[in-house]
């Protein structure tokens, strides 16, 4: 009874801590704009099986892929255990999940192998970050030391996971067998590792079970409750995000209904366009700011786990240009945790004389994109940065009429002519005249 | 028998007056009315559409930018602008079909003008003679380009923009049996770095420009011939190979001018 009572206990601290992270967050989603409606629930279950479950896009890169592959889907197999873990805690019940016969040994063994397959690959992603050289844990945004030691603190829990795992199943295995007991589930690994536990006392080996399982399930309460500071929060988001994405084709950028309520009226002042009691009246044209960002960007952001696809593959960063897709999604989650929680107090008047254009992202980052979406196709979570791009550009053509020169040349010429170069629309049919076939 | 034939590019407007309607609008897109290089590529479609006896017209002096640019380069209100005066044009004609050799216009006419009311069966014209070559219309003899090494350089609208990767190839593969691919292809495949507005700007201050990464990565295929099928690829690709002096032995041609080629046109 007193277990279960620091069991509840402890729990019930977890989940306190972290209610407290969410309701931050969602305070925080409640500054940002809306963005697309959320539709078509068929065809986003069809992306969330592909993209999150399938893993599709982290196979672009297919062996370090697949390695990701195998720690995504131990998560999925061994959260089945740690669900049946905390009903044990909570009501003192011993495997709660047993009854479940053949399904039950077929998970436990699942779980069993998976948890040594996830500790192999942690140790294989902790040696390729310690000692080999990546390009893409480079890069301008990445220099801060804090975020190597973000990633190494949570490839170190999940590898004491895995080890408390094994260590739970290894223990419990050897004992049933010293005791001769029934042995609930099926350990096709971890019975193997047991043996090494055959000189082992009974009482030694129920005090070691209870010290793995205590440090297993302590651990994954510190983990659910580290990951949302931390770039690993996409543990958590990455699904959710990847079922939220933007269905519409990469090409296609969103409208801007302010806009055509504005172009409409100027075309023809007399109409009364029927949308127009609908809109509400624009407080700024594009992003300068986090809170002029949509609560998908938002998303994108906190379920980034700053892998670099983006920017390993983007045309202006390969040549040396300041632009890396990916510390623009991270200027966006730095930037709402600085200015976020003051604008929750303050309400939305609050002005720290910062902004995320210029403090963060400097205008040579956005003018350096080509929008060629090679950054959004490789996203393994379906990010899509060039949007995001696209709004602080509008935001600096329409409210700073800021632009490179050549292309405020290009504005004018597409007014005045019609076309982006000076020519005039007269010509347009030059190209036609005294055109030949030859009939063979 | 070779017999040269003037052809005549039929005008919408001209229709119009005559009660007449095309099936197609062929959409020429400002490169192909003002581009030298570009030209070249809408002369050898309308040659083609000519050929395949395709019941077209163009806007001519009615057509203006569908707004692309300006509208990546952030000025969604000249966008709109252009889209709604644009709209209303098609409107007077009744088009409803209406065929682009520019990935950015197909991109832009397809995707974004159907959230301004303008909504068409928009054809890329690679979708348009695929189809023709798959049903048997147009036929293209094998080797006729003498087998010649082809590489192809996907234009990122079309490519990650719009997912059409296979048309490409199946032309290729019919125009010569000597194609191969970049390293980096279809979804993989490198920009040519003139999107987003870039081809009207100095590119931003960097080590390298993009046009000539992607370059160097063509010739590697050691190709003779490196087709593009996006105007602005054609302006970068051109000025890789000249940058690299090797504009005499490698060329760069759009797809259709290939296809009008084999055909002898």
């Amino acid at each position: 009874m007193t277990r279960q009572i620091i069991f509840a206990t402890t729990f019930l601290i977890t989940l306190v801590v972290f209610s407290f992270t969410i309701v931050r967050l969602i305070s925080f989603f409640k500054l940002t704009k809306k963005a697309f409606p959320v539709r078509n629930p068929g065809k986003r279950l069809k992306v969330m099986f592909e993209v999150a479950f399938g893993q599709t896009k982290i196979f672009r890169k297919p062996v370090i892929g697949f390695i990701h592959a195998l720690v995504f889907w131990g998560f999925c197999v061994i959260i089945i255990g740690s669900i049946e873990m905390i009903t044990d805690g909570l009501t003192g019940s011993d495997h709660a999940l047993k009854f479940l016969g053949p399904v039950y040994n077929f998970i436990i063994a699942s779980g069993d192998i998976f948890g040594f397959l996830v500790a192999f690959s942690i140790v294989i992603f902790l040696t390729r970050r310690l000692f080999l050289h990546i390009k893409r844990f480079d890069g301008v945004e990445m220099k801060s030391v804090s975020h190597q030691i973000d990633a190494i603190i949570a490839l170190m829990l999940i590898l004491l996971l895995m080890v408390s795992l094994i260590g739970i199943n290894s223990v419990y295995y050897e004992y049933k067998l010293l005791k001769n007991e029934n042995i609930a589930g099926y350990y096709p690994l971890s019975q193997l590792v047991a043996p090494v536990l055959s000189n082992v006392s009974v009482d030694t080996l129920i005090v070691l079970c209870q010290v793995f399982w205590w440090v297993h399930i302590l651990l994954i309460f510190i983990f659910a409750n580290v990951l949302p500071y931390s770039k690993h929060f996409h543990v958590f988001m990455s699904v959710p995000n990847v079922f939220l994405s933007r269905l519409d084709p990469l090409g296609k950028l969103p409208n801007m209904e302010n806009v055509t309520y504005e172009v409409r009226q100027m075309l023809n002042p007399n109409s009364t366009f029927s949308a127009s009691a609908e809109i509400a009246p624009v407080e700024r044209f594009g992003i300068k700011d986090v809170e002029d960002v949509s609560w998908k960007n938002y998303l994108d952001a906190l379920a980034c786990t700053e892998c670099g696809r983006c920017t390993s593959v983007c045309p202006a960063n390969l040549t040396g240009k300041r632009l890396s897709p990916r510390k623009i999604v991270m200027d966006i989650r730095s930037r709402m945790k600085e200015k976020g929680p003051r604008l929750v107090q303050h309400g939305k008047g609050y002005n720290d004389d910062k902004s995320l254009l210029r403090n963060y992202i400097r205008e040579e980052e956005l003018w350096a994109c080509t929008t060629c979406n090679a950054c959004a196709q490789e996203c393994p979570i379906n990010i899509n940065h060039p949007t995001i791009i696209i709004d602080m550009r509008r935001y600096l053509v329409m409210e700073e009429g800021s632009a490179p020169g050549k292309l405020k040349t290009m504005f004018n010429n597409i007014e005045n002519n019609g076309a982006p170069w000076q020519y005039s629309c007269e010509d347009r049919l030059l190209w036609a005249r005294n055109l030949e076939i030859i009939n063979n | 028998m070779m017999e040269r034939h003037k052809i005549d590019v039929p005008v919408m407007s001209d229709l119009y007056t005559r009660g007449e309607r095309p099936d197609y609008l062929f959409w020429v897109g400002c490169a192909g009315a003002f581009d030298d290089r570009y030209k070249r590529v809408a002369q050898a479609f309308a040659k083609i559409l000519t050929y395949l006896k395709v019941n077209y017209a163009v806007l001519g002096i009615e057509e203006s930018c569908t707004g692309d640019p300006a509208r990546r380069a952030g000025n969604e209100m000249l966008y709109q602008m252009q889209a709604l005066k644009n709209i209303e044009l098609f409107k007077t004609y009744g088009i409803d079909k209406i065929i682009t050799i520019c990935p950015h216009c197909y991109n832009i006419l397809k995707n974004e003008y159907p959230d301004l009311g303008g909504i068409y069966e928009v054809i890329n014209y690679l979708q348009f003679l695929e189809k023709y070559i798959n049903e048997g219309k147009l036929v293209i003899q094998p080797h006729s380009l003498d087998d010649a090494r082809i590489t192809y350089h996907d234009p990122c609208y079309l490519g990650r923009g719009n997912d059409i990767y296979t048309e490409p190839r199946t032309i290729l593969h019919r125009l010569t049996g000597n194609f191969v691919e970049m390293e980096r292809h279809k979804s993989f495949a490198l920009c040519c770095g003139a999107g987003g507005a870039q081809m009207f700007k100095e590119a931003e201050k960097g080590n390298k420009e993009v046009y000539l990464e992607r370059t160097e990565e063509a010739l590697k295929t050691e190709a003779s011939i490196i087709a593009t099928a996006c105007p602005f690829c054609m302006t970068m690709i051109t000025d890789g190979l000249k940058y690299k002096n090797r504009e005499e032995d490698v060329k760069n041609y759009d797809l259709v001018e290939l296809i009008a080629l084999s055909l002898q046109l």
